[in-house]
């Protein structure tokens, strides 16, 4: 396999911006004293948030490496929803609004741009071969939960992909995983929503590899209230609301496994 | 009776993509009821496959370790028949998560404290899918037997006691226009029991085993064709990332285990081989998608269309 990106000492990554405009900015403005060589996000640029196209100008203008996520993959290619894959009724009632919303408020421009943008980097951090991907290297949609992602089933992937360090996103949750021989898997998080932890803040990641990898979560705190009273201006959901002001999940539970579902609320 | 096709169609053969999802068919065909739609007709007599081992079930998980499965699950006849249920389940939990198919009945409160104990001390989930076919014993009994409504229900309430979350999975046995009706009804019967946050999994009916004396098999026409194949999403077929184990050897899913051309060998290594579409309940799996796994799936929704435009 060949590595042909960039070698870094110090990266940020981060996905699931979901629109939320208010908390990428905050996050560009905080990541600016972080001594960082580059910024990734790992795709999911709109859901749930108000006016979709003012993330596109900060990712652009902030020099955001930006991946493609399943979100994006759909919007950019007209599909008919965000296959994010829920049976049940209420979380399709709610994926439906939230998708036919930010698809209408999309510009063409974003759409097509969204439709080119890559879907993996691969890069050196220090000594590691560090691969980033969306949901997982195989499968863009693919959740990689911490309670149903086996510690072999993720040294696999790394043997599989030629990765010393695979991160992801896509589950909403951010986790660290410490492999064997010196192997690691990073959920990076996301900045569009809370973790399901009942706190109203966001994460994302910070990347270091000196003598080994080190790697920090960062809670990004914003003005969650300024994005609450956007999103009653544009009329979204309560739901989507209730999730920025509480910090708990109230819709998209069906794809939760038994122990990350024990932890929310709902 | 496998739904088999004694006709000339031409069937697709779909290869193992990976060995995502790991059965055990832990009881075998023995369970403690009967149920007049079961797809491999279990009863408390049917031993063609009789109880699993810890030791093929230690065997069988180290084995997996190399093919890197995400998943592993239970199911039988009733997996709380097998009198080495928990053990197997903790270790289970030592290489990845567990998911159990059980009816409840036999889950004491005894066994519901140790379930949650290895539940704790582990970091994966387990997962317990609880099987109930109607929420009203009206509407349950009938398909699983006498007083299983409240046998089952009781069952449930002691897993929530503990903290578990169970899925109640439930046969669609009724008319899609009373989908509403029968989902509130369902949320409702497990709030009324202090279930809070219900998990509800609604899966089709696989006419064959004991449904075709209930309803009616296959008809004529349902069947995989090649060209069926064409711009569908194979990963929807449990066939494409899973296998399972039984007391008999290795067999290509959980729902064509009386078929004997699903058997593929002795070990995981056997099973890497790819499998004929042939049989009518593969239609189903089809139409519906990803029946068996926890995952949710999108399948008959975007394909829904298809499959006018092909009939």
């Amino acid at each position: 396999m060949n590595f042909n990106g960039q070698t870094y000492r110090r990266i940020a990554a981060f996905g699931g911006v979901y629109s939320n405009h208010i908390a990428l900015e905050a996050m560009l403005n905080d990541v600016v004293h972080r001594d960082v060589e580059a910024i990734f996000c790992l795709g999911d640029l709109g859901a749930f948030g108000p006016h979709p196209n003012k993330v596109f100008s900060l990712l652009v203008q902030g020099g955001v490496n930006v991946m493609q996520g399943n979100y994006d993959n759909s919007i950019g290619n007209h599909l008919a929803d965000c296959q994010c894959g829920y049976t049940d009724p209420r979380d399709n009632y709610f994926a439906k609004l939230s998708y036919d919303y930010t698809y209408a408020n999309t510009d063409a421009q974003w759409k097509w741009w969204m439709k080119s943008l890559p879907t993996e980097f691969r890069i050196r951090l220090g000594r590691y071969n560090l691969l980033m991907c969306h949901g997982s290297p195989r499968k863009m949609n693919e959740f990689l939960w911490e309670s149903t992602t086996p510690a072999h089933f993720l040294k696999k992937l790394t043997v599989d992909y030629h990765a010393d360090v695979i991160l992801a996103a896509h589950t909403g949750i951010h986790s660290y995983r410490a492999l064997p021989q010196d192997k690691h898997f990073v959920n990076v998080g996301v900045i569009g929503r809370p973790a399901n932890d009942g706190n109203t803040n966001v994460w994302y990641t910070l990347l270091t590899a000196d003598e080994g990898l080190d790697v920090e979560f960062i809670p990004l705190h914003y003005s969650y209230r300024a994005l609450a009273e956007e999103m009653n201006e544009e009329k979204l959901p309560a739901e989507f609301i209730e999730t920025v002001e509480t910090g708990w999940w109230t819709t998209c539970l069906e794809i939760l496994p038994a122990k990350e579902r024990k932890r929310g609320k709902w | 009776m496998t739904g088999e096709n004694v006709n000339t169609v031409q069937h697709p053969t779909l290869e193992l993509s990976s060995l995502d999802n790991l059965w055990f068919q832990v009881a075998g065909t023995l369970c403690n009821l009967k149920c007049n739609h079961c797809f491999i007709s279990c009863s408390p007599t049917n031993d063609k496959f009789g109880m699993l081992s810890l030791s093929t079930v230690e065997r069988t998980l180290e084995e997996s370790v190399k093919y890197g499965v995400k998943e592993y699950y239970y199911t039988g006849g009733e997996p709380f028949m097998n009198a080495e249920i928990i053990p197997m389940l903790s270790a289970t939990l030592r290489y990845g998560p567990a998911t159990v198919l059980t009816n409840a009945i036999l889950i004491s409160d005894d066994m519901t404290e140790q379930l949650a104990d290895i539940e704790a001390s582990s970091s994966y989930s387990l997962e317990i899918r609880v099987s109930l076919d109607g929420f009203t014993p009206e509407m349950n009994d009938p398909i699983r037997g006498h007083n299983t409504f409240k046998r089952t229900v009781d069952g449930i309430r002691r897993l929530v006691k503990v903290g578990f979350l169970p899925i109640i999975t439930a046969v669609k046995t009724w008319d899609d226009d009373r989908d509403l009706e029968v989902i509130g009804g369902f949320l409702q019967q497990m709030l009324d029991i202090g279930y809070s946050r219900p998990r509800l999994k609604l899966i089709p009916t696989l006419r064959i085993g004991a449904e075709p004396q209930r309803t009616h098999g296959y008809l004529e026409g349902e069947e995989i064709t090649l060209d069926m194949m064409d711009g569908y999403d194979a990963s929807q077929l449990i066939c494409s990332n899973s296998r399972i184990m039984t007391d008999k050897g290795l067999y290509v899913c959980p729902i064509l285990i009386d078929a004997d051309d699903a058997k593929l060998g002795e070990t995981l290594e056997d099973g890497l081989k790819p499998y004929e579409l042939k049989h009518r309940a593969c239609y189903t799996c089809y139409m519906s998608g990803a029946i068996c796994s926890n995952a949710s799936s999108s399948g008959e929704k975007l394909f829904a269309e298809k499959l006018s435009a092909h009939q």
